[in-house]
């Protein structure tokens, strides 16, 4: 199977690095519908309790009714938020953009950001990044949770769902400081469009690679060169194969800082992300933009036309939720097979 | 022309309960939409707001219920993440209020206060929370922190958390520049810098819901709008008065708090139509299974072998059986087996019949006419100052209310014929809060 034959997968980063994101709605539904009008697979919006800026899931949650298909991808950290709501919150995005959520998980590793808390001391990345992927973990349990059919609304019995077809998660996991924990489930929320939400991870730090490898359907890694891409690829990859992930059920994406000053850098930008693409580096490319609203325009009007005569990018969306524009399937609850229902 | 000033009428306010995991909700009517999908909680928003209403309230429920230790499989159940929610509703509204029901004791005041003041910067102003409070270890089993807290412990956290909340809305300077905040207390001993300017309402406004002395109090000091339960006109005004009466220990006015109980309503076009449907509203509220869950859930024990068309059990409640978790208790079990039977003697009631008949009514059951007359007669005479609407149905179960009684309400002068302001608390008629005295000066 050679990934280089499908297009690229793109998205794009709606913050601009260090500038504290606005505070009502406009400016986000401004660069979310120029990102849906480039027919990008998806938005990132960071957010972080260490900088002013509002919650990123609340301000995608109001893109979601102003937009139709692009995949909006807040990050939501794991180190002081309770898995529990984590979860609930992700899945509601999934119901009210009707299939489009995904969610970077993230953690907070500063003592300023624990002190906002007061709960428990800063931690070691690597602590950090073995909890994410404990919270990772039964977050995706918590999704699976509800199975697809447990609603059943039988009048006849009185009955509206099948609570066979709920399950407790009984999910137990290492906090950052050593502690455990335990979530019990099931999730108040029932599975939404997508199943389970596509989970993204910024694989770049070592010490996030074996939580992305774990758990993450699309990794993000930063690249200053094609080779750096490559190898990180190859090696989530291997990682991801030795954990017992079926081949093809992850994708690598390059980060790419990019600076459109003139019209002619997003023609420019086409031909680096060709060049990349040709060499094979990378399931696609995730844009962090200098000035979102300045070069996602220039990318709309300058690279995206190019890149279409190209064959790399689409025309128009050809599916409704985030796994169709990434090409991943929509995944059976892991619990269904227990009720000796599950289809294939 | 001289205009003569005539007192000012008390007009009300109201709001719409999304009708989804509680048991006045009918599901199995052919009209009886998703609960979870989002064009269901789009319609009731807008028609909310093209009734004017002041705001859309939503519940919270943070484990789903167990009877006899298996999941309450009986009504509607499952729910989305209630903030999540009404940031998605702000992008398709304009000016309805957006209430989110958040728990305290599963939450940090930091992580909360900035959900909380990020909607209202989303929604320009629009939002509201109401504050609850759980101390049950049944749903701590969902969160890393348990449940913990005795009930005596759980107003003096909430209080001490909204007290919090306060601190970091107001803690930006007024040319938005972030300032360091401290807060040291019994429960939360937190700093740093909050990631959020001051919102548009200063602070979102604050519901609290809970009829006990302590949350009577917890309300006069620290609440907007209190959600209450409803009954008679003399128990409301008797709410009102005792509640009203505690403001001014805290330095509060009378109209700086909202009484707003929670009603059911039944519109047909003749008094007989109404009653008529609001019975067969209550058959269906009240499944024959969901019959004998009410009872098993008053005598402790496992009643399933019972004919819910048939008598009430003979034998006494176990006083100290806990079938059911994750639903509040309703009163001793011995007096309410006692007052279920002796109905059931008096009126020749079946177990199912019985349960109807004790568990509820509807609150304002009529014609449009009369539903009007009388909601404004709780209000002028001081029983409410508005009221929170639980329709029976999802999603449409607002649109009669909205088409037929709002207008009369609007003819008699009782209620907004147009929005007057644009935030919640404009519509409530609240100050915009003064900003905390640490801050001052």
């Amino acid at each position: 199977m050679s990934v280089s034959q499908r297009p690229p997968h793109l998205a794009v980063a709606l913050d601009a690095p260090g500038v504290p994101g606005p505070f009502e709605a406009a400016p986000y539904v401004h660069l979310a519908r120029l990102a849906e009008r480039a027919t990008l697979d998806f938005a990132t919006l960071g957010d972080t309790f260490a900088r002013p800026g509002p919650d990123a899931l609340a301000v995608l949650a109001g893109v979601a009714p102003h937009t139709a298909h692009l995949g909006l991808v807040p990050t939501v950290t794991t180190t002081h938020t309770e898995p529990f709501h984590v979860a609930t919150a992700v899945q509601t995005l999934d119901w009210v953009s009707r299939g489009r959520a995904g969610w970077q998980a993230e953690v907070s590793r500063t003592p300023a950001e624990a002190a906002l808390f007061g709960r428990r001391p800063a931690a070691p990345a690597e602590a950090l990044w073995r909890e994410a992927a404990d919270v990772a973990d039964v977050v995706g349990r918590l999704w699976d949770s509800w199975e697809d059919d447990a609603e059943i609304r039988d009048a006849a019995t009185g009955r509206f769902i099948d609570r066979d077809k709920l399950h407790h998660v009984d999910f137990r996991g290492t906090s950052s400081t050593g502690e455990p924990f335990t979530v019990r489930g099931p999730s108040i929320v029932p599975r939404p469009p997508q199943g389970r939400p596509v989970i993204v991870l910024d694989a770049t730090d070592a010490a996030a690679r074996e939580a992305a490898a774990a758990h993450a359907d699309v990794a993000l890694v930063r690249a200053e060169d094609p080779d750096t891409a490559y190898a990180a690829r190859a090696a989530l990859r291997a990682r991801a194969a030795e954990l017992g992930r079926a081949p093809g059920t992850l994708r690598v994406l390059a980060s790419l800082p990019i600076e459109l000053p003139a019209a002619g850098d997003a023609a420019g930008l086409a031909d680096l992300l060709t060049d990349w693409h040709a060499a094979d580096t990378a399931d696609g490319f995730h844009l962090r933009p200098a000035d979102p609203v300045r070069d996602l325009g220039r990318l709309v009007d300058g690279t995206v036309p190019v890149l279409r005569r190209r064959g790399l990018l689409r025309r128009s969306y050809a599916g409704t939720t985030l796994r169709d524009h990434l090409g991943l399937d929509r995944p059976v609850s892991r619990y269904a097979a227990r009720t000796g229902k599950a289809s294939a | 022309m001289t205009t003569s000033r005539t007192p000012a009428r008390k007009r009300l306010h109201l709001a719409a309960h999304f009708p989804g995991v509680n048991n006045t909700t009918v599901w199995q009517s052919p009209e009886a939409g998703s609960q979870i999908e989002f064009d269901s909680f789009v319609h009731l928003a807008r028609t909310a707001e093209r009734g004017r209403f002041d705001f859309f309230f939503l519940a919270e429920g943070l484990r789903l219920r167990e009877h006899k230790g298996r999941i309450h499989d009986l009504d509607v159940v499952g729910r989305p993440e209630s903030l999540t929610v009404l940031n998605a509703l702000a992008a398709v509204t304009d000016r309805l209020g957006l209430a989110a029901t958040v728990n305290a004791t599963f939450n940090e005041p930091y992580e909360l206060a900035r959900r909380l003041a990020t909607l209202d910067h989303l929604s320009a102003g629009r939002a509201a929370w109401n504050v609850v409070t759980s101390s049950d270890a049944f749903t701590g089993e969902n969160f890393r922190r348990g449940g913990y807290l005795d009930h005596a412990e759980r107003y003096t956290r909430a209080a001490e958390f909204v007290a919090t909340a306060r601190e970091l809305w107001d803690s930006w300077s007024e040319d938005g520049t972030p300032r360091p905040f401290a807060h040291h207390g019994q429960h939360f001993d937190i700093r740093g810098e909050f990631t959020v300017p001051r919102s548009p309402q200063g602070h979102p406004v604050v519901i609290q819901a809970g009829d006990s002395p302590a949350g009577r109090d917890f309300a006069a000091s620290a609440a907007d709008v209190i959600f209450t339960r409803h009954g008679t006109l003399e128990a409301g005004r008797a709410f009102y008065a005792d509640v009203k009466g505690r403001l001014a220990a805290h330095g509060r006015t009378a109209d700086s708090l909202k009484i707003m109980p929670g009603v059911t309503f039944v519109l047909g076009d003749t008094a007989a139509e109404a009653q008529e449907k609001a019975h067969h509203i209550r058959r269906r509220q009240v499944s024959p299974q969901n019959a004998l869950l009410a009872a098993e859930q008053i005598w402790g024990t496992d009643l399933s072998h019972l004919d819910p068309d048939g008598p009430l059990p003979a034998f006494d409640p176990d006083p100290d059986a806990r079938l059911t978790q994750g639903r509040t208790r309703l009163g001793d079990p011995k007096e309410i087996a006692d007052r279920w039977r002796a109905l059931s003697e008096a009126k020749g009631l079946s177990l199912r019949e019985t349960v109807i008949e004790a568990t509820g009514r509807q609150s304002f059951i009529g014609t449009p006419e009369a539903v009007a007359a009388e909601m404004d007669a709780f209000v002028t005479q001081n029983a409410a100052d508005g009221f929170i609407l639980v329709p029976h149905l999802t999603p449409g179960g607002l649109d009669d209310f909205v088409d037929r009684v709002v207008p009369l309400l609007q003819e008699r002068g009782a209620f907004r014929t147009e929005y007057e302001g644009n935030t919640l608390r404009a519509h409530l008629g609240l100050p915009e809060p003064a900003r905390s005295p640490v801050w001052k000066g």
